[in-house]
């Protein structure tokens, strides 16, 4: 374990509040750590605790439900 | 056998927006590696015109038929791409967009390895949900050419009117016994001097003899069910129910005028609000001695934020009617701040002064004190108190939400404000529709308006409404839930009672109770599909496969 901790994230983001954040980031060049991976759903109530789950049993430091 | 699979993944320099800070040409070779990708152009701008016949080309020469594209949001440019595809031949639904710019590039300027290590993460999450992306069709729906207006004041009665001059078929339903709403008890107009009774009558003369309208009165909508197009309405007339189907539904039901009791002495008698001073001005011999009007009185403190804005208008209104009907009465107005907007009311505003109408600015935490006979107040500019003569004192109460909006915002399904009045669409994309398609708003139901904003308003949302109307068909998109399991439903309704559009209900088949989807009311939001423990449900392009692949395909490739 020579390397630093880099923590591999899933953000489920709602596309009509948080991804649009997400893309106001970007437009605003706000920089943030590239650890993230958004995955566009049309409302986070779309996000069944199964995919959560499944998130981590793969092997994900965390977990982010955005919406 | 099952069609193979063929990917083409175009990735976008985006001029140098994505290249200048990824490695491009590495996300083009890494995208080559990918299951089922046949074919990757790396393009300096996708959404071009070359871009597109590249794209159009490609379709055609590789056979493909998935389209990934790795450039911008989708927010802004899916539409365009899906385009692009039907042109090429190939169901736009079967194309995917991954976000390597706004979410990628730009927000990891200062590190090209890692920007570029994460963008192939997601391009490849991009291709493995693509792989599994099925066709998808319009859904199209007729819609019934009726429509339902709800308040028959000068709003509705102006949208109804509007509606069936158009040619459609108008129920109107009213709840009190008669039209015309809050004008009934308003004496003259401004700034027109219109008399607020005849116009009420001009308009309730055409709504009843317009061959289109259906006007109900004493009427009250028990139940709304339904969706654009297609709205089953049970309405309640004296105990007697009844029913029809609308394709549209307007609001018009307005507001309530407050009775402030309990404020600066309200008794009815010698100090009433606004509305009482008009039922009076009806009268052509009255002639109050001294008389005192307070604006914001019950508005713009603790429990009612808001301004009401047109009790300033109102005050000023019959202000200069008691001074034209005698010069010699005294009218001073206590304000805290003037809303007299437009030119006609500012206009009004200045001649109310050259009458000789006082306006006194009293401060919210000294507020007014009404006595007998007189008004205190504390003059700011004077730093005194003064002392004003009273033989009337007229409270400018603010108009407030009607008492039957929670229940109304129950029956359709839409917002209300913090202060109960109906909620827009959006302030400025959609001022006279509700976020649920096929409502519309406008007068007092939305927020205290003039009689010519309301008429405005009315013409503005009838003209909303008749949109559906004349097309007859609605075509929506596809990225609806749909019922992908019919022997794993149980029935059990939970979908039912957690959509918050009114898109599922339960149906007896031969199989037994089932949910069935209404796709023109699914907005795709997918709360049934997360919540359904059968798995029997899925949204469209967001099935659980698609999004499980996505998960495993960055975690574990």
């Amino acid at each position: 374990m020579s390397a630093e901790f880099e923590p591999r994230i899933i953000a489920f983001c709602c596309n009509w509040c948080a991804y649009a954040g997400a893309d106001l980031a970007g437009v605003s060049r706000i920089q943030y750590p590239p650890n993230i991976r958004v995955i566009r759903v049309m409302c986070s109530g779309r996000v069944s605790p199964d995919f959560i789950l499944k998130a981590f049993q793969l092997g994900a430091d965390g977990v982010l439900v955005s919406g | 056998m099952a069609e193979e699979i063929r990917i083409g993944v175009f990735v976008c320099d985006c001029g140098s927006n994505i290249a200048g800070y990824l490695d491009v040409k590495e996300l083009a070779e890494y995208a080559k590696t990918l299951p089922h990708v046949v074919y990757v152009k790396e393009n300096l701008y996708t959404c071009s015109e070359g871009g597109s016949n590249e794209i159009k080309a490609a379709i055609k020469e590789q056979n493909l038929n998935r389209v990934v594209v790795a450039s911008c949001t989708p927010r802004t440019h899916e539409p365009l791409f899906r385009g692009t595809c039907g042109e090429g031949g190939l169901n736009p639904f079967l194309f995917e967009m991954v976000n390597i710019r706004d979410q990628c590039s730009w927000v990891h300027m200062q590190e090209r390895k890692e920007g570029t290590a994460k963008a192939m993460d997601l391009i490849r999450m991009g291709v493995a949900k693509a792989a599994l992306l099925e066709p998808q069709e319009p859904i199209q729906s007729e819609i019934n050419p009726r429509a339902m207006v709800m308040g028959a004041g000068i709003s509705g009665m102006t949208a109804a009117l509007a509606l069936a001059n158009r040619g459609y078929e108008v129920v109107l339903v009213e709840k009190s016994s008669e039209t015309g709403g809050l004008l009934r008890s308003l004496d003259r107009l401004a700034p027109s001097g219109i008399d607020a009774a005849s116009l009420a009558d001009r308009h309730a003369e055409m709504v009843g003899n317009h061959p289109n309208i259906r006007l109900l009165t004493s009427t009250t909508v028990e139940e709304i069910q339904g969706y654009i197009g297609h709205f089953n309405v049970t309405t309640n007339t004296k105990g007697v129910r009844d029913g029809f189907e609308a394709g549209v539904i307007i609001v018009a039901t307005g507001a309530g005028v407050l009775k402030p009791v309990g404020l600066f002495q309200y008794d009815g008698e010698k100090v009433i609000n606004q509305l009482e001073l008009e039922e009076r001005l009806k009268s052509e011999t009255f002639s109050p001695g001294n008389v005192v009007m307070i604006q914001c009185a019950g508005a713009r403190n603790e429990e009612r934020k808001y301004c009401s804005r047109i009790c300033c208008m109102v005050a000023i209104k019959n202000a200069i009617a008691l001074k034209e009907r005698n010069a010699r009465t005294g009218v001073r107005i206590l304000y805290r701040d003037i809303q007299a907007y437009g030119t006609e009311n500012e206009a009004l505003f200045q001649k109310a002064k050259e009458l000789g109408v006082l306006f006194i600015k009293y401060d919210p935490a000294r507020p007014p004190q009404v006595q007998q006979g007189t008004v205190k107040v504390f003059h700011d500019l004077l730093g005194r108190e003064l002392s004003l003569p009273q033989d009337l004192v007229v409270l400018s109460t603010p108009l407030i939400a009607g008492d039957d909006n929670e229940v109304i915002s129950r029956l359709l399904r839409v917002s209300l404000d913090e202060n109960k009045f109906f909620l827009e669409g959006h302030v400025k994309l959609k001022p006279l529709d509700f976020a649920t398609d096929g409502v519309y708003l406008c007068g007092n139901a939305h927020y205290p308006a003039t009689v010519r904003e309301a008429i405005s308003q009315a013409l503005g949302a009838a003209s909303r409404a008749s949109i559906p109307l004349s097309k007859g068909v609605m075509s929506v998109e596809p990225i609806v839930s749909t019922l992908v399991d019919e022997e794993a439903c149980r029935g059990c309704g939970l979908c039912v009672a957690l959509c918050p559009y009114g898109a599922l209900e339960i149906v007896k088949t031969e199989k037994g109770r089932k949910v069935r989807v209404i796709p023109v009311a699914c907005k795709g939001c997918g709360v049934c599909a997360a919540t359904c423990y059968q798995h029997a449900l899925s949204v469209n392009s967001y099935t659980d496969d698609q999004v499980r692949k996505q998960i495993s395909a960055f975690l574990n490739p």
